[in-house]
């Protein structure tokens, strides 16, 4: 059996403790991880995607999630779950997780107070299913050197003091969760540290028990003696008798079952852990301390001799050249005061040598023979990703496409009208950008919502009309002013072509055409055009890209669509407000004979 | 906590509440009264609902928690032949009851104040049986016997039959399991009763949350009329809050013959449920010269266990451990102080006996969120106030503390101590957790 964990042990956190997950990554980051100790977050309530924490001087992000199963889906290598769900839903976030076919091999749960029935399930479906428990009702346990779980270990300054910063010879198995903290600092005062601990919770039905634990520390050749911390009540501690009678434990244990006050007291006062109870003789302290002490087991004579008992038993490892001298790692030192970071870049970075795009410096995208277009800078910069030629010109086709549509639509008119009242280019271009909107521009928007939504939910173009009438809304995409069937829209045609052509397929293209056969029998101008084309494309493009519906429908709710307008239609506006200026208009007003008056006097009320 | 005892009738109102559900096909009548004077029982009479207490003959016995009733002659079923107790009796005989202390075979003594009245069920010995179910390691375990009542003690191991149950068992399995169990001297006209009634039992056990649950005697009259003579039952409180309507009104009773806590116990486990940290106090001799302030649950035992041992070693006895308890989850300044003006209070109450010094322990372990230099600025607080006390019961006081922040607790508490002229001894991580506990038992 292998080491609980090792150093490339990743969790899924189910929770958002942000105290216990700083902790892991401080750890992480004194003893150089590679890879952060937490993969993932999951808080089902959260509409956050990711969460930041320190790492060392700087800062990372940890993605989040909602839910164990996209967890897992993402990292499929992370086998531990860090179960911080509530008494309440401890259990379910368990049995959900076990149920992930090998994804995890061990879960941790902290809750105290699952009801006994639903943790003596849980234990069995993680028995049955080969997936370790740990707790409920523990802090966790540490490889030290490697992983540590949450707080075990307290303050990172504790952790260093109590030498769990690095591997040494011991195998801690306790009950309790503080008083683990306590026997590692006895351990590192009195001996080298420990290579693998546990504190196996306080509850009365806990997942993986003394022996459980100490089997796999007597094959960890990591361990060289354990140590275990009992507790009055159960009879866990014969079980590890007998493995010591039997030669299955061959190698020393010390132990000590606290809880030898409870025989001077009949009945009443509960001392310790709601699993620390004796119903038998067998079962108090001070019987189980006789009884380890006969099969051979160090056994103190009372708790605070233990630290002599330890010197003793190393002393002897060390002698017969079992236990070795430990050279110390260097540390990195996690910095006292930290500041968080405002804001978060994760697309360009002018840090370095030559700035950036997405990690491409701009010197390799910028000319010519770099074989990069706009549309490539593009991708980079607003999707993180290269995107493959095809897509890259159709971008560019895109922008192209929208670059100007005259000087009568309302955006340059207004671009024209800020020019000549003597205002500069970026005044007159934000007057007419922001002209766009849900009337001018935003069909491209409203296209690719509406045939995506509608091909999403099989709807038949049929039932999508009959859905769409029912909103009271028209189709957004389809209809011109003065373009149809017979004196087709050659903007359409093109893209069209270059779709055919150039993208692996074109699902929602496909079906927008099947509605347009349906719009223009009752209509002949009732086409798809040019605005419809490009979101509808759009779709398809980021559909051949691989991108999930969710990642889809997140671009098109954070306005990209609108962007590539945005992008394509100022280089128009620019045209008109440097014609302007050529041309040297006079400040327009607009004649009254072109305006309705209709002004009445204003009633008194 | 985790396992509690409740009231026989809390348990026969549970089985009441959802017997269709799990018995049907079988009666019971839920004609059962639980009251703590004979003056409440007569009015209890009036009610609507409650007629059958004038009507039929009754049996009365304290609710309480503990078995044996019969061998202590506290069940009230006959006055001069059985089945000739009426209302009026029972109201006096449970009057006399709560006039005096009543002690028990056991030993244990204390005042009856909780009586559960029910009528009479004529019956005989053949109709009795033994159930119960409970939990044993990590497997359920059904018992039942042929014999009900007080025989089925002796001689347990000949007259019951166990079904072991993992946790796992499929319903199919557990009730070919129980039939094939059923104790081959129950009565040849019940057993196929009894078989469904068991299986039932055991559901309705399991799926109740309760941790122990016995009936005995159940008896298995004419018609499947059931009668829950006597009951014990134990449910798993961490299950209250899927449990809600299911349980029903429960209260939690403490054991007949524990003494009732104390003012000061009494107020710590108020401030407890009133805070997300644990505060935890049980006096064990007030008289005890050793007082101990332990952070954190596994300590505050290491502790107690450390002080009895030594104390022993020393030449004193265990007694000299004057109580037992915990603060621990990030107390505030605020419940620090609280706790810490309790202690000082009780321990300088009495002058010790044999003229010691009164040790104070503030103990604890490796804290592992506990803002230490916290905490502590509540004991500081509560040594001001009390300093005067403490000169004149001689309180030294020894403290071993890690965790975030604790450089500047131990400097703080020490500074404290010497400026208000207290004896004070203070260690931190260093130093073995109780190793204290000897230097002041040995001092």
């Amino acid at each position: 059996m292998a080491a609980l964990f090792t150093k490339d042990t990743q969790a899924i956190f189910w929770n958002n403790n942000k105290s216990a997950i700083q902790r892991m990554l401080d750890y992480d980051y004194t003893i150089s991880r590679e890879k952060p100790s937490v993969a993932v977050i999951v808080a089902p309530t959260s509409s956050n995607k990711f969460e930041k924490f320190f790492y060392g001087p700087s800062e990372i992000m940890v993605p989040m999630v909602r839910t164990t199963a996209e967890a897992a889906t993402m990292f499929p290598d992370a086998d531990v779950l860090l179960n911080f769900a509530s008494f309440r839903t401890a259990y379910d976030v368990t049995m959900e997780a076990i149920k992930i076919e090998g994804q995890f091999k061990t879960v941790m749960v902290t809750a105290e107070g699952i009801p006994e029935r639903l943790a003596r399930v849980m234990n069995q479906a993680a028995r049955d299913a080969g997936v370790t428990v740990i707790g409920p009702a523990t802090v966790g346990g540490i490889a030290p050197g490697a992983f540590k779980i949450a707080n075990v270990g307290g303050t990172i300054e504790n952790i260093v003091n109590s030498k769990l910063h690095r591997s040494g010879s011991c195998g801690l198995v306790t009950r309790s969760g503080g008083l683990f903290n306590e026997l590692s600092n006895i351990i590192a005062i009195n001996a080298d540290g420990i290579a693998e601990g546990v504190a196996i919770g306080g509850d009365r039905f806990v997942g993986s028990v003394f022996i459980d634990n100490l089997l796999r520390m007597e094959s960890n050749p990591e361990v060289k003696y354990m140590i275990l911390l009992g507790e009055v009540g159960g009879t866990e501690e014969y079980k590890v008798i007998e493995a010591v009678k039997n030669g299955q434990i061959k190698k020393p244990i010390i132990a000590w079952c606290i809880g030898t006050i409870a025989k001077h007291f009949s009945t009443g006062v509960q001392f310790g852990h709601a699993g620390a109870s004796a119903n038998a003789d067998a079962e108090t302290a001070g019987a189980k301390n006789i009884a380890m002490a006969e099969a051979g087991i160090h056994v103190p004579k009372s708790f605070n001799d233990l630290p002599a008992t330890i010197k003793e038993v190393v002393a002897d490892l060390t002698a017969k050249g079992i236990i070795k001298e430990i050279a110390e790692p260097e540390l990195k030192v996690v910095p006292k005061v930290r500041k968080a970071k405002e804001f978060i870049c994760t697309i360009s970075d002018d840090t370095g040598e030559e700035a950036t795009y997405a990690g491409y410096p701009i010197s390799t995208v910028a000319t010519p023979e770099t074989g990069f277009g706009i549309g490539d800078v593009i991708s980079l910069l607003w999707f993180k990703k290269r995107y493959p030629t095809w897509a890259t010109q159709f971008i560019e086709t895109v922008i192209k496409t929208v670059a100007d549509h005259g000087p009568a639509v309302s955006g340059a008119h207004n671009c024209k009208v800020t020019a000549r009242a003597g205002k500069d280019v970026i005044s007159s271009l934000v007057t007419g950008l922001l002209t766009i909107g849900p009337r001018f521009g935003g069909a491209i928007d409203d296209a690719a919502r509406y045939f995506k939504y509608a091909n999403d939910n099989d709807m038949t173009p049929k039932e999508f009309i009959a859905y769409m009438k029912s909103q009271g809304k028209t189709i957004s995409g389809i209809g011109h002013r003065v373009k149809s069937v017979r004196n087709p829209d050659l903007r359409v045609s093109g893209l069209k072509k270059f779709a055919a052509e150039s993208f692996p397929s074109t699902p929602l293209l496909d079906y927008a055409l099947e509605v347009e056969a349906l719009t223009t029998s009752k209509k002949d101008n009732l086409i798809l055009n040019v605005d419809g084309t490009i979101g509808i494309l759009m779709v398809d493009m980021w559909r051949a890209l691989n991108y999930s519906e969710e990642e889809i429908d997140g671009f098109i709710d954070a306005g990209a669509l609108n962007a590539f307008f945005v992008v394509g239609r100022s280089i128009g506006f620019i045209g008109h407000i440097l014609d302007e200026k050529r041309l040297g208009m006079p400040m327009y007003r607009h004649p009254t004979s072109d305006i309705l008056y209709s002004v009445e006097k204003a009633e008194e009320v | 906590m985790a396992q509690r005892a409740i009231r026989e009738y809390d348990g026969k109102a549970i089985f009441s509440k959802h017997w269709e559900e799990y018995f049907s096909g079988f009666h019971y009548s839920f004609k059962s009264v639980l009251v703590t004077s004979g003056k409440e029982l007569l009015e209890k009479a009036e009610e609507h609902g409650f007629e059958w207490l004038k009507q039929e003959a009754l049996v009365a016995k304290p609710d309480m928690l503990f078995g044996k009733r019969g061998k202590n002659d506290l069940v009230l079923f006959k006055t001069n032949k059985p089945g000739d107790v009426t209302l009026a009796d029972a109201a006096s005989w449970i009057d006399e009851k709560i006039a005096h202390t009543t002690t028990l075979l056991s030993g244990q003594h204390g005042t009856l104040t909780h009586f559960v009245i029910e009528p009479f069920t004529p019956h005989s010995q053949e109709q009795e049986y033994y159930i119960s179910a409970t939990t044993v390691g990590e497997d359920d375990v059904l018992y039942m016997s042929a014999e009900g009542g007080m025989e089925v003690e002796e001689g347990w191991d000949e007259k019951v039959n166990e079904v072991t149950i993992a946790i796992n068992m499929s319903d199919a399995d557990m009730e070919h399991a129980v039939k094939a169990n059923i104790p081959a001297d129950i009565q040849d006209k019940d057993k196929a009763s009894f078989t469904s009634f068991a299986i039932q039992f055991f559901k309705f056990y399991r799926d109740m949350n309760f941790a122990y649950l016995e009936i005995n005697p159940i008896v298995m009259l004419d018609n499947n009329e059931m009668a829950i003579l006597d009951m014990v039952a134990r449910l798993d409180d961490t299950a209250g809050f899927m449990m809600v309507d299911e349980w029903g009104n429960i209260e939690y009773p403490t054991a007949f013959g524990m003494e009732d806590q104390s003012p000061e116990e009494k107020a710590v486990a108020e401030a407890d449920s009133k805070s997300g940290a644990s505060l935890k106090l049980t006096i064990l001799n007030p008289l005890g010269h050793v007082w101990t302030m332990v952070a954190g649950g596994g300590a505050s035992v290491v502790y107690a266990d450390t002080i009895a041992d030594l104390s022993e070693a020393n030449g004193g006895s265990v007694s000299d451990l004057a109580n037992y308890g915990e603060y621990s989850g990030g107390p505030t300044t605020g419940e620090t102080k609280f706790y810490a003006d309790t202690l000082i209070d009780l321990m300088t109450r009495h002058k010790d006996a044999k003229g010691r010094n009164k040790i104070m322990i503030i103990g604890g372990a490796i804290a592992n969120f506990t803002d230490v230099a916290k905490t502590f600025t509540g004991i500081i607080q509560s040594f001001e106030e009390n300093v005067e006390k403490m000169k004149e019961h001689n309180v030294q006081i020894y403290v071993r503390r890690g965790g975030p922040n604790y450089e500047k607790g131990l400097k703080d508490i020490k500074e404290a101590a010497d400026r208000l002229g207290l004896y004070i001894e203070v260690y931190g991580p260093e130093t073995h957790v109780t190793d204290i506990v000897r230097m002041a038992l040995e001092k």
